[in-house]
């Protein structure tokens, strides 16, 4: 009986943490084809996404390609996620002004966020400041995730906008949320 | 400093671009989809004949071969052709490899080489005098990758591709000629109608 709580309440643990909200929202939503440039802070859900049957996932070389990818699955009938870390965003400007806006295809994005609250890598902390105005410059909807309470809505509500409105959106992952990446070597 | 590779000594004909896309569209049955890359190689998919199953890229270059192998994978059941250029693929090589991996059986990519930058005033590529893109996929772990030693080889290769047990690519050496049409630029139309082809939409 004690371990069978144990149980239940590791899985509620795992159900409740940032990725295990990714996961089960993605899967709720029907977003099965999750194409990813790792991230250190993305390991968890991308270990867990591949150990899911019902997602396909996969590596890419380029993040640009990956959203190639979800663009032809989407039109293909297939939804699909790309998640990529802060300087992976800085080579879209060209896919999604070209591609996702003007085609109207609701490419998803989860982006884990380097360069702020603790960077250690200057180069990061700078490519980080040209995500918001990007994200600006072209009016895509987008939200950063800080807090555990609010972030299944924010996901929810985010995929179910993008797929109605035929919109690209990019969801950042604060380090408030993950706890990012800290220097340790 | 790698010296040009003589064109002369390549057994592959010169062919020309609208020619063979015109006789790839004539051999195409079964409502395959078809994804033009950016430029001349969409505009002579257009003018070929439109077809609701034909996606034509107006912008993000380099992507023909990853927006086909996300059709390919959406839809295991049609067969998916991509039509790149050889400037196009060299901005996305890595792309061979995550194609090579996943391996789809329904995707058969064709390679458009003139070794220029047509559009933009024919300047030759990286590429053009030192690398050899066929040899490059196959080191990708692309193996069904070749030349077309001309129009006949370029056609029983397709056909080959129908059959085969995983992912193939096609060379083809091309002239320096521009695109034969101009596609229209709409793309949401483009993309409403591709969806229609696909049998992902219904009209309204």
């Amino acid at each position: 009986m004690a371990l069978a709580e144990d149980e239940s309440s590791l899985k509620t643990a795992a159900e409740k943490s940032w990725h295990g909200i990714v996961l089960q929202t993605l899967k709720r939503n029907e977003v099965r084809l999750v194409p990813y440039v790792p991230d250190r802070v993305l390991t968890p859900l991308i270990k867990n996404l591949h150990a899911d049957p019902f997602f396909t996932t996969f590596p890419t070389a380029r993040e640009e390609e990956a959203v190639g990818i979800v663009s032809g699955a989407w039109m293909g009938g297939v939804r699909g996620a790309v998640l990529m870390q802060t300087s992976g965003f800085a080579t879209l400007a060209n896919v999604l002004a070209s591609l996702a806006i003007p085609y109207q295809i609701p490419v998803i994005m989860f982006v884990s966020e380097r360069g702020t609250l603790g960077e250690f890598n200057y180069g990061q902390a700078l490519v980080c400041r040209t995500m918001r105005p990007v994200l600006d410059s072209l009016a895509m909807e987008h939200h950063t995730a800080t807090r555990l309470d609010e972030f299944e809505f924010i996901v929810d509500r985010s995929i179910k906008q993008a797929v109605t409105t035929q919109a690209p959106v990019a969801l950042i992952l604060s380090p408030l949320l993950t706890g990012g990446k800290v220097f340790d070597k | 400093m790698n010296t040009p590779t003589k064109t002369t000594t390549r057994n592959t004909k010169v062919m020309n671009r609208f020619d063979l896309t015109s006789r790839l569209v004539a051999r195409l049955k079964d409502e395959e989809a078809v994804v033009g890359g950016i430029g001349n190689t969409n505009f002579d998919l257009w003018a070929a004949g439109h077809r609701p199953q034909n996606f034509y890229m107006l912008g993000s270059m380099g992507l023909a071969f990853p927006i086909a192998l996300g059709v390919a994978l959406a839809q295991p059941k049609r067969r998916v052709f991509a039509l790149e250029g050889d400037g196009s693929l060299l901005m996305q090589l890595g792309s061979l490899s995550t194609i090579a991996t996943l391996a789809p059986k329904n995707l058969t990519m064709v390679v458009m080489d003139n070794g220029i930058y047509q559009i933009t005033g024919a300047q030759p590529t990286p590429a053009a005098a030192a690398s050899d893109l066929v040899a490059i996929a196959v080191a990708s772990g692309l193996p069904n990758s070749s030349w077309a030693a001309d129009e006949d080889d370029f056609e029983r290769l397709i056909d080959q591709s129908l059959a085969s047990e995983g992912p193939t690519l096609i060379g083809v050496r091309i002239d320096d000629k521009p695109g034969t049409g101009t596609t229209r630029r709409d793309p949401v139309q483009i993309r409403e109608r591709f969806m229609l082809g696909l049998g992902v939409r219904q009209p309204l």
